[in-house]
């Protein structure tokens, strides 16, 4: 029976998490107007646009391998199973100890692995440059991310995601230095990853500032659809990692009765409401960056989360 | 004597029957499947019958003494859950290797100049993990060194090979040369040349020190180790594809045996600081070598200095394994070993299984530039599939194998704030981050490596000719791809098979992880840590299958082919799309500027002319011009000085034998 109960919870998580994404990317965009002063398409606007893509035909280049049209869904299922991981509402997910932080993060590396290569498969400029940018960026980013993970694992005693937020949930961990570092760095890296401003434009189009957009450009109908809602999902992921670590409150445990169940639900959806209008004002409020002067934004991050994990080394002893 | 040690010395006596049989037929026209199907049967059996005794660890140690050798010593061998390991390795390439040849073999021009070599060489690396006096190691090192080198001489002809035969003949001396003052400084005063007494005897601290240094200068040069790498990017590519896979993949790793051998075995115990020393050499290897590939264009050569990134993991991973050992940690001491164990096994796997996708490229299009490749992904379909299984692997992404061995890296890094001395404490994090550098950046080298070769359009006509090649080199390509996969989903079988080696040189195991339900692996408890590699690729295989499945379902089937979009920009000549050098630019801007002092120069015409613009990237081997250029320089400056003495008239010559006898005699007259 708990074991079903908790089959049940890991099942209403993948779910939810799918149905959730372009949510909050539709809730990002629809503040984001807001601020501008303008309208703003509906929150529901991200599930529309999902579905006409699905209607469309292909339109594939002549000269497309397998490998670009299997790559969407590598990339979709990569993400999605990386963003079934996370904790959202309750920590005692069924299959958390299939993968720690560090598969997590290097799931998202799979995904992206295969996404510049698609970029590449076709041949065009736009497709190279897009790709040639990503790992550049993901270069700096993953290593941050890397770093970053190791700081929570030292505080926390564990890599296992669902024990770091208990841990961080509970009254021992206090505060630190090292953890808002790498609060900081997590963010900055979250940005990146996730080709947002400053570090990339996600509303561009046929600019030479675009990462991300460039390595999709070739693609069409359902094939963009899956990758879209992957971005969707990687957004989503790195919003729930960031408050399942860093506001773990509301969190239920595990074996926890229903009730905190529907309270952690509230609160999750309250969190992501929360980090969605951070984001949408911090995007307004800066400009796009150029793209060298990326490496300086994400080698902050990197030191930050170097200097988190440092001092969390050297302060073990003192 | 047991049975277990001769048996890989009478594989070791057949091989170097072969060699000599081949020696006699190669001009023949069947001694290729000849040379080639005696290596497989031997290797392969070989494999069978270390990989049976490591499994069920019956060994413990056997040894054989064999009256060759220096008389009053005799050659010693011995066979420990060590060596079993690293024959393993050998032989399991070696066996891949043969396969792999009997396809590409045909194609080679000159077979009389590889045929006898091949088995030697294996013979010689199998000779090195099963020699247990100094005198046999280092014959069979110089044997396994010149075989090699035969091999990388075979095409001697072609234009940088006799340059980089030349160089790895000097740095391979100087390997030796360094391994036989370790050895010498091992060995004592009275001479205790086998390994047996090198244990028992306890050196002293300056000694111990001496030796550490003198290891990793010989072993280093070996495996790669910066900055003695240089002749390893030369040397690796020059040879046929097989050879290199075998050197890359399997000579680098002998090399590193010899270094655990007698930094874990044969010195006793380590001091702190050595640690230090071999992770920030690890650290700093790892990431230089992979920015060298990245800015590289030869594919083999891509290869070739990627091979210098694992082995920079490889020694970092070695370097915390004396950290803790040094520090009386040993289940972590044990974990960080076999990360370290475990990704030499992987290395050989994905590394033989790169060299072999880019000997099928070089016969398919007698092209290692990548920048006149593109789009073999259409022509190769089934090499390119494979290429693509070694370059994830090789980029440490799950659920594939080298993930498997980077994640137990990383764990043991966690474990190492316990750490006493601040120089470990300061060093560890940073060798930690320089890890997860090298994994990116070696992911973003891969994609460049499949991409530019693979995918994209034709950049010559000599694509568009290509064809998939044999039979027999995708079978040992499809093998290895099948390997790294179950390397990958279920590391644990691995780990525990490496358990007996963690026990006799650290004294201490990781966690048995066949128990563990489903299969993960859980280096030291559930709470803190676990992966399944198994799982992993379940899930993403179901929702990936479960992904297309609704979308045929339910989503629009149509599907029009048309020219490509691009924005509207139709490029029609494919020497437009991005290449090897200009993928790499976003790099090489952001760390080219200091690694390798790299430029970029425009060059606009004035307005009105009409000569093309011109961008110029000027980039430097920075190790090769401080350390090697000045000691060329240096070498070449007294050369020419000395020159002139080759030219005396008689009586200066009989001056100058006068002078040094007079001093000579005055020298002996006024010692005290």
């Amino acid at each position: 029976m708990a074991l079903i109960f908790e089959l049940a919870i890991q099942g209403v998580q993948m779910l939810l998490v799918l149905l959730l994404a372009p949510l909050l990317i539709g809730f990002v965009r629809k503040f984001k107007a807001r601020l501008l002063r303008r309208q703003g398409p509906s929150l529901i606007q991200p599930y529309r646009d999902l579905i006409r893509l699905m209607r469309k035909e292909v339109v594939l280049a002549d000269n497309a391998s397998w490998l670009f049209r299997v790559t969407p869904y590598l990339i979709f299922a990569a993400t999605w199973v990386a963003a079934a991981l996370v904790p959202t509402f309750a920590t005692g997910l069924q299959f958390s100890w299939t993968a720690d932080l560090i598969v997590i993060v290097a799931l998202l590396g799979s995904a992206r692995f295969f996404q510049a290569l698609a970029g590449l498969d076709v041949g065009t400029s736009f497709g190279g440059i897009g790709a040639s940018r990503e790992v550049m960026i993901a270069s700096l980013a993953e290593p941050a991310m890397l770093l970053i993970v190791f700081s929570l694992a030292l505080v926390a005693g564990a890599t296992q995601l669902s024990t770091v937020a208990a841990f961080m949930g509970s009254p021992e961990v206090g505060l630190r230095v090292s953890l808002g570092m790498s609060l900081i760095a997590l963010v900055m890296v979250a940005i990146a990853e996730n080709a947002r401003i400053p570090v990339d434009n996600p509303a561009t189009h046929l600019e030479l500032t675009m990462v991300h957009e460039a390595m999709i450009l070739e693609y069409s109908g359902r094939h963009l659809a899956m990758i879209e809602l992957a971005t969707f999902l990687k957004l989503l992921l790195y919003v729930s990692l960031i408050s399942c670590v860093f506001l773990p409150w509301g969190l239920a445990n595990t074996g926890a009765g229903p009730r905190s169940l529907v309270l952690g639900a509230v609160t999750y959806l309250g969190k992501l409401a929360v980090c969605a209008i951070l984001l949408a004002v911090f995007e307004t409020a800066i400009a796009k960056m150029r793209v060298f002067r990326v490496p300086d934004f994400l080698g902050a991050a990197l030191m930050l989360a170097l200097l988190g994990t440092l001092l969390l080394f050297v302060s073990r002893s003192l | 004597m047991t049975p277990v040690v001769a048996l890989p010395l009478c594989g070791v006596a057949a091989l170097l029957g072969v060699a000599i049989l081949a020696v006699a037929v190669s001009r023949h026209g069947s001694a290729t499947r000849l040379v080639y199907g005696a290596t497989l049967a031997i290797s392969a059996l070989v494999f069978v019958i270390v990989t049976g005794a490591l499994a069920d660890d019956r060994a413990g140690a056997s040894a054989i003494t064999l009256p060759l050798g220096l008389p009053w010593i005799g050659a010693h061998f011995r066979l420990d859950s060590l060596s079993l390991f690293f024959l393993v390795v050998v032989n399991l390439s070696g066996a891949l290797a043969s396969l792999y040849g009997l396809g590409y073999g045909r194609h080679e021009t000159a077979p009389h100049r590889v045929l006898p070599f091949f088995p030697a060489f294996l013979a010689g690396m199998n000779l090195v993990v099963l020699a247990d006096d100094a005198f046999t190691f280092l014959l069979s090192w110089e044997f396994m060194s010149l075989a090699s080198w035969a091999l990388v001489m075979a095409h001697h002809r072609e234009q940088d090979n006799t340059r980089a035969g030349y160089i790895y003949l000097v740095m391979a001396s100087f390997g030796t040369l360094a391994l036989l003052l370790a050895f010498g400084l091992l060995a004592g005063p009275d001479g205790t040349y086998a390994f047996d007494a090198m244990r028992a005897a306890e050196p002293s601290r300056f000694i111990a020190a001496a030796v550490l240094v003198l290891m990793l200068l010989g072993a280093g040069s070996k495996a790669g180790l910066v900055p003695l790498h240089v002749w390893l990017p030369l040397a690796h590519p020059a040879a046929p594809s097989h050879v290199s896979a075998l050197m890359s993949g399997v000579m680098t790793k002998v090399a590193i045996y010899g270094f655990i051998r007698v930094v874990f075995d044969l010195l006793g115990e380590p001091a702190w600081w050595s640690g230090v020393v071999v992770l920030f050499l690890g650290g700093l290897t790892a990431v230089l070598g992979i920015l060298y590939a990245l800015m590289e264009k030869d594919l083999k050569r891509l290869l070739a200095y990627s091979t210098i990134e694992n082995i920079g993991v490889i020694f970092a991973s070695l370097g915390l394994a004396l950290a803790f050992k040094a520090n009386a940690m040993p289940s972590a001491a044990a974990l960080a070993l076999t990360a370290s164990l475990f990704h030499v096994l992987n290395h050989s796997f994905f590394k033989s299984l790169l060299f072999f996708g880019a000997g099928a490229v070089l016969t398919a299009t007698g092209e290692r530039n990548m920048e006149k490749l593109g789009g073999l992904i259409h022509r190769m379909p089934l090499t390119s599939f494979v290429f693509l299984v070694g370059c994830v692997s090789i980029s440490a992404l799950p659920p594939f194998n080298g993930f498997a061995s980077e994640w137990l890296a990383f764990q043991a890094i966690l474990q190492s704030p316990d750490l006493q001395q601040w120089g470990l404490k300061v060093m560890v994090p940073a060798v930690g981050g320089l890890l997860a550098l090298s994994a990116a950046l070696a992911a973003a080298c891969f994609v460049k490596a499949f991409g530019i070769t693979f995918l994209g359009r034709a950049r010559s006509a000599v694509v568009e000719s290509a064809h998939e090649v044999d039979r027999w080199s995708l079978a040992a390509m499809f093998v290895l791809a099948v390997l790294c996969l179950l390397a990958g989903i279920l590391p644990g079988f691995i780990i525990d098979g490496l358990s007996p080696v963690t026990l006799s040189l650290i004294g201490d195991r990781m966690p048995v992880q066949a128990v563990q339900p489903w299969l993960s692996i859980v280096p030291i408890a559930e709470s803190r840590s676990s992966y399944n590699g198994l799982l992993v690729f379940v899930f993403i295989a179901i929702s990936a299958s479960l992904a297309a499945l609704v979308i045929h379902r339910f989503a629009s089937h149509a599907l029009r082919r048309g020219p490509a979009w691009g924005c509207g920009f139709a490029e029609a000549v494919p020497t437009a799309q991005y290449t090897a050098v200009s993928f790499a630019q976003p790099i090489r801007r952001v760390f080219g500027t200091f690694a390798f002092r790299a430029r970029e120069n425009v060059e606009m015409p004035p307005p009105g002319a009409i000569g093309p613009a011109r961008l110029n990237v000027e980039i430097h081997d920075v190790i090769w011009e401080t350390f090697y250029q000045p000691i060329a320089g240096a070498i070449d400056f007294t050369t020419e000085r000395l020159n002139h003495l080759q030219f005396l008239t008689i009586r200066r010559y009989l001056t100058l034998v006068f002078l040094y006898l007079v001093t000579l005699l005055l020298v002996l007259a006024l010692w005290p």
